[in-house]
């Protein structure tokens, strides 16, 4: 009897682990899948259209890839250069270069998202509090983002050395920090001042009969119930971080983070042509982790919420 | 109509409120309001959709301004008594805060007036003693039901120790049985804090079953039409509900209202009613 009980406690036990594990496990089934069309192509499919030596065509376009080993190298081979020494004679294997390049990735786009969040954050208390600057700001955030970041990415580097705040110099990474602040912060201006003016009229008419100033309104109610409209904006700003500063590493001549990694790596593309699938391995990692760590903050603010309906 | 010698919680006077004033979308949404409701009285305003009454309540609560006319609530201007916090407010949805715990719902007039923490939780436990709810400190508000919901939001409109308590169709939204019960818990809350309460309603029995006076409007213009003083003993219960004295008060508002229906010559839309 004592035995079953404890046997219907370890079941359950790992339903819930199991429950929880779902959306980690499709993704492992779902990059497997992807790895093995990858394999299967390589392979398989392309030497049996005969696209080893040139392109396939498609309807007279040049769409499939070549199928050999300087194309599309194998993904055991991507495994094999993790282990590798990064150059030969070097005592760091490629493996280590990239998790640390990776890392100073993450830490930049981390902070390019904090930087993004309090910007975009301001600027929609601002709008929320003042109609005219709605009215007037609201063009200029959409304006801003039509501006293709490849093109500002140069420009601020150039910046290095002009610029020097309070004997702050302009650093390579701080235009990476800036871009990647850059595009995040409209989706979190955006889904913020959705977030602060969505409480109901009944809600505001209450704090109005507490003779409540318009801060105590926003930080007892708007603020509150702009948490479940700042998730999905903070799920937008986070890859929108990930991308800006990875597009800044790779165009804005750094000599650090995953992007420049990219480029590194794609300079060895016919002695070493599997070495550079490693970083871009390393910006797979970032983007998750990245999603990881907002998912995590998400579910500490909405822990006392009623399920369901935005996540 | 006035209770003689009793201090006066509310006073309209004169009082005509007209939204879009100069437009072509003029409403008026009061003409002429005389209305004085002594302290400790309990007055229902009742009428039609486009009557006024929440307009008139809001005006009382200061989240509205009479267009001519002067209202005057614990002898102050609507303004300072609202700065007082001197009533506390109830509407049709509970709007309670989600995030928060029932006690901190309870709390949150009494942390704008900058109480401290630990008086905050002992009067929100008060409170919630007070509405038979007081094992449910902790809730989250999605954990209670509709009734539960609006017990608290009455809670939360008392904790500041208000000396009126302004109420918008408070049980507009619940069932009939929940409702009946709502009442009877409301004016054994009243009857121990004594508090003066302006009641909106819809329903006729409702406002008949807890006021001391029914005040009837009427809409196009909207305007108090008549003042049906109940006369019923203050200690009611569910026995109240069949008396005959109850039914013909009953009788006496319908028809009140009834005649305002056959003289209301316009249309009124675009006044909020809730």
């Amino acid at each position: 009897m004592n035995k079953r009980v404890v046997n219907k406690r370890v079941v359950n036990k790992r339903v819930v682990r199991i429950g929880r594990l779902r959306p980690f496990a499709f993704g492992v089934l779902a990059l497997a899948l992807l790895l093995a069309a990858w394999e299967a192509y390589r392979n398989w499919v392309g030497p049996w259209l005969g696209t080893e030596r040139d392109v396939g065509k498609v309807l007279g376009f040049k769409l499939l890839p070549r199928a050999n080993d300087l194309a599309m190298p194998s993904v055991f081979d991507m495994g094999r250069e993790f282990g590798k020494p990064e150059i030969r004679g070097s005592s760091t294997s490629v493996f280590e270069a990239v998790v640390a390049h990776t890392f100073n990735s993450l830490k930049l786009a981390v902070a390019a998202l904090i930087l993004g969040t309090i910007v975009g954050i301001g600027a929609a208390i601002l709008m929320a509090r003042f109609r005219v600057v709605q009215r007037g700001l609201m063009p200029y955030l959409v304006i801003s983002q039509t501006i293709p970041l490849i093109a500002l990415a140069p420009l601020t580097v150039t910046w290095g050395g002009e610029i020097s705040i309070f004997g702050f110099e302009w650093q390579k990474w701080t235009s990476a920090l800036v871009l990647g602040a850059f595009l995040s912060f409209f989706p979190i201006a955006v889904g913020a001042l959705r977030g602060f003016n969505s409480p109901d009229p009944a809600s505001l008419e209450l704090m109005d009969s507490y003779a409540a100033s318009w801060w105590s309104t926003w930080r007892k109610l708007r603020l509150p119930a702009a948490i479940p409209y700042l998730a999905p904006a903070m799920r937008l700003a986070g890859s929108a971080a990930v991308f800006g500063v990875i597009v800044s590493e790779l165009s804005g001549g750094l000599t650090n983070g995953v992007g420049y990694l990219i480029l590194a790596y794609l300079q060895e593309g016919t002695s070493r042509p599997a070495k550079v699938f490693t970083a871009v391995a390393g910006t797979v990692v970032l983007g998750l982790l990245m999603a990881t760590l907002i998912n995590a903050a998400d579910r500490y603010f909405t822990r006392n919420r009623p399920r369901g309906e935005f996540s | 109509m006035t209770l003689a010698g009793d201090a006066l919680a509310v006073e309209v006077n004169g009082v005509h409120k007209v939204f879009n004033i100069g437009r072509p979308n003029r409403i008026d949404a009061l003409t002429d309001v005389q209305l004085q409701v002594a302290a400790g009285e309990f007055v229902s305003l009742i009428g039609p959709s486009g009557c006024g009454k929440s307009t008139l309540l809001r005006l009382i609560a200061d989240l509205l301004e009479p267009t001519v006319g002067t209202v005057t609530v614990n002898g102050k201007s609507p303004r300072q008594a609202r700065l007082d916090q001197d009533y506390g407010m109830a509407f049709q949805q509970a709007g309670l805060f989600e995030w928060r715990s029932v006690a901190k719902n309870i709390e949150l007039p009494l942390e704008l007036k900058g109480w401290d923490k630990a008086k905050r939780h002992a009067r929100a436990l008060e409170m919630l003693e007070l509405v038979k709810l007081p094992d449910r400190a902790d809730a989250m508000p999605w954990q209670l039901s509709g009734g539960q919901q609006q017990r608290i939001a009455i809670a939360r409109a008392l904790a500041a120790h208000p000396l009126l308590l302004l109420m918008d169709e408070p049980f507009g939204a619940l069932d009939e049985m929940t409702r009946e019960h709502m009442q009877a818990e409301l004016l054994r809350i009243c009857a121990a804090t004594q508090t003066t309460v302006v009641f909106v309603t819809h329903s006729i029995p409702e406002a008949v079953y807890l006021s001391d006076r029914v005040v009837v409007m009427s809409p196009g213009p909207g305007r108090i039409t008549s003042i049906i003083p109940v006369g019923l003993d203050r200690s009611r219960d569910e026995g109240t509900r069949e008396a005959t004295q109850f039914y013909d008060k009953i009788t006496e508002v319908r028809e009140a209202l009834r005649g305002n229906v056959a003289n209301a010559t316009d249309e009124l839309s675009g006044i909020e009613d809730r």
